[in-house]
């Protein structure tokens, strides 16, 4: 067999900012060059603060045909492997070969404008993801029915639900043909049934037209239905690949669990803010040793945040959002709502919040939080400061459950009656 | 003839384009195959950027006669008026609109690019594809609102009775081309720095000012004598505005060695703007 991807000794350098997440500006930039010239000159060093690797010394060999999953914790590299691979970013050290076209679906909607009717978008997105004008006319009736979009084809995409939007996004990307397609994450879009629709045509992709796909996703279930193989990535490092059922065991035994009770640094870059007061760090977990610590679901959660302030203040606003992975709002522990204030001295400050049962069903939800003083202005504030794995303990292993689950946890009885 | 190194070649089966992804180094020849097979998609984002320019506004296409022929207007009064500034014999305002349509096209296409990258920000960091293709789409896109523009300029000649004259006017297609490239090589110096320095959102405004006065527009650059009139030239706008005037209104101003001085100012703009680009590229999607 031959390899469609070959990867060695890969890496990525990431030069992370200070406290405040940095604001290039020229001004700033001839500061920096005085400082690093002052330092160099004093003790003839290079500048080596401030960065971390995101990748290191990735080698692997993906098969034609084959059908790959990309898995690991929140920070554990997979998106900027991913992002190498789509060129989106270069490495920092070491090589990959690929042999074949290269499509990435790294976002649901990318290339989308929103002023624009879902004709035209089809167009514009199926150019930018790398599809011929004449491919797209070929295939535009089909794209169309597989979206389920037909009354609404020359509709600007503004006025659409966002189901409408995302399943048309999604039928765009899902009709792209190159030998090698990345996917990250974005089955999780859309209704239930939509969901199984788009499952079905990764399978058919793979299956059927032999085509090789590397899909990152923290939904394990779609990994094991999918993925004939995985890799398993950790603090930028892989760390075992092989066949889906024995990396996923493993990722679940140690991996998932890992990060529930152990302290994660936020450098998410969607920040905004003050900066006056940020969220450095934060720790979560259930207390149930069943579940490893993860949240699950009718269980408790509870978060340590460590919060660092430039000065001694006091907040009103302090909270944590759950969402799902469509945006939605689901759950917002506000301190506002008990009416308490927290009073932060300078430097770092611990804070404990706990949500006493989370009605959240198993899967993965986006955790924000949220951070103001007394007079409304927001001090710091994150829609999405990290995914979080919510677990099921009372049926057999992590997150088997209907396709056409909602989202809020629901304790049902059924008993059949005498007419 | 050129031989292709030896491959014998197969119709049958082609072999797959394979990419090898590794750390560059320093400066990155441009590669004007790919951006070539990406004409499509060039092809597309400049229509996106003309059919979503004046969505949702009151006057539509009408914004893009209003600027250079409001400009026009108040050039018009307070120069040709009351300065009493010459025109080379032609009307004042036929003068300034001959040279303002050109420059709006520059200016629009200069600001559009410098921020294309800045707001391109989702394409960047998910989708791979020649970067250049955003700057450029920026610059052509302003193409459309140019015809626009020239329409009206044509519309004011002929109710002044200037008939352009039929031998220079097939001239105005290279001045169009000096204008592109004049606004590409500056948009892609801006853009690629504004990915960095936000501060060119900020030197933009007062740059496109300070250029537009540094550009005979209100004034004939046959107020210079030489050698100066053929330095000023290095303005390659300078080369582009009068040789509007020379092409369309017939003034004569021969502006060959000005236009030769702009020629080569813009083509080192424009050399000097892509390579920058490509040099910075890889760090577009970590810095955006």
């Amino acid at each position: 067999m031959s390899s469609a991807i070959q990867a060695e000794g890969l890496g990525k350098l990431y030069h992370v900012g200070s406290l405040v997440p940095r604001q290039d500006t020229l001004r700033d930039a001839l500061a920096r060059g005085a400082r690093r010239l002052a330092r160099w000159s004093r003790d003839g060093s290079r500048d080596g603060e401030g960065t971390f690797w995101a990748l290191r010394e990735v080698a692997f060999e993906v098969g034609r045909g084959e059908v790959v999953g990309l898995i690991g914790n929140n920070g554990a590299g997979k998106s900027t492997l991913l992002k190498i691979l789509a060129r989106i970013t270069e490495p920092t050290t070491g090589w990959a070969r690929v042999e074949g076209r290269i499509g990435s679906l790294l976002e649901v909607g990318t290339g989308f404008h929103s002023e624009l009717t879902g004709r035209e978008n089809l167009y514009l997105a199926g150019a930018i993801l790398g599809m011929k004008r004449a491919e797209i006319a070929r295939k535009f009736d089909e794209i169309v029915a597989f979206a389920e979009v037909e009354r609404f084809v020359d509709t600007p995409v503004k006025r659409y639900s966002s189901g409408m939007y995302l399943r048309l996004a999604f039928a765009v990307a899902a009709h792209l043909e190159p030998e090698i397609l990345l996917v990250d994450e974005v089955l999780a879009v859309g209704d239930a049934r939509f969901q199984k629709k788009c499952l079905g045509k990764m399978r058919d992709i793979s299956e059927r037209e032999g085509r090789t796909v590397l899909f990152v996703s923290h939904n394990m279930n779609a990994v094991q239905r999918l993925c004939g193989r995985c890799l398993l990535l950790d603090g930028g490092e892989l760390v075992l690949q092989g066949p889906t059922p024995e990396v996923v065991a493993r990722h679940l035994g140690s991996g998932a669990a890992a990060e529930a009770e152990r302290w994660i640094a936020l450098t998410g870059p969607r920040r905004s803010g003050t900066g006056e007061a940020r969220f450095r760090a934060l720790r979560y977990g259930s207390g149930s040793e069943a579940a490893a610590g993860q949240p699950y679901s009718g269980g408790p959660l509870e978060l340590l945040l460590d919060i660092e302030a430039a000065e001694a203040r006091t907040v009103s606003g302090l909270g944590v959002t759950l969402y799902d992975r469509n945006g939605t709002k689901l759950v917002n522990a506000d301190i506002l709502s008990l009416g308490r204030v927290v009073a932060l001295r300078p430097g770092h400050n611990r804070i404990r919040l706990r949500i006493e049962a989370l009605h959240l069903n198993p899967g993965t939800y986006v955790l924000g939080l949220w951070l103001a003083d007394s007079g409304g202005t927001v001090l710091d504030y994150s829609d999405s400061a990290l995914e979080l794995e919510v677990v099921d303990l009372e049926r057999e292993g992590f997150g088997a459950r209907p396709v056409s689950d909602g989202a809020v946890e629901c304790r049902f009885t059924v008993a059949e009656e005498e007419p | 003839m050129p031989t292709r190194s030896g491959i014998p070649v197969s119709a049958r089966t082609p072999p797959l384009p394979v990419t090898v992804i590794r750390p560059s180094r320093g400066w990155v020849p441009v590669d004007l195959g790919e951006l070539w097979d990406h004409r499509e998609l060039l092809y597309f984002l400049v229509w996106r950027d003309v059919k979503v320019r004046y969505k949702q506004t009151f006057l539509g296409a009408v914004w893009a006669i209003l600027q250079p022929v409001a400009t026009m207007v108040v050039f018009s009064l307070f120069f040709g008026r009351l300065a009493g500034v010459p025109s080379d014999g032609v009307p004042y305002p036929v003068f300034s609109l001959a040279g303002l349509v050109p420059w709006t096209f520059f200016a629009t296409g200069l600001v559009q690019s410098a921020n294309s990258l800045v707001g391109s920000q989702n394409l960047l960091t998910k989708v791979y594809f020649p970067r250049l293709a955003i700057p450029i789409a920026a610059v052509l896109a302003g193409v459309v609102d140019f015809a626009i523009a020239f329409l009206v300029l044509l519309g004011l000649m002929l109710s002044y009775g200037i008939a352009p004259p039929a031998a220079r006017v097939l001239w105005l297609a290279p001045l169009l081309l000096l204008a592109f490239a004049t606004a590409l090589g500056v948009g892609l110096w801006l853009s690629a720095l504004n990915v960095r320095y936000r501060d060119v959102r900020y030197i933009l405004p007062f740059l496109v000012q300070l250029w537009l006065f540094a550009t005979p527009i209100a004034y004939p650059s046959s107020l210079l004598s030489e050698p100066w009139r053929t330095l000023y030239g290095l303005n390659p706008m300078a080369g582009v505005v009068e040789g509007f005037r020379w092409a369309l209104l017939g003034t004569d101003t021969a502006p060959g060695p000005i236009l030769a001085a702009s020629a080569a100012a813009s083509l080192a703009l424009l050399v000097s703007g892509a390579l920058y680009f490509r040099r910075m590229e890889k760090t577009f999607a970590d810095l955006v």
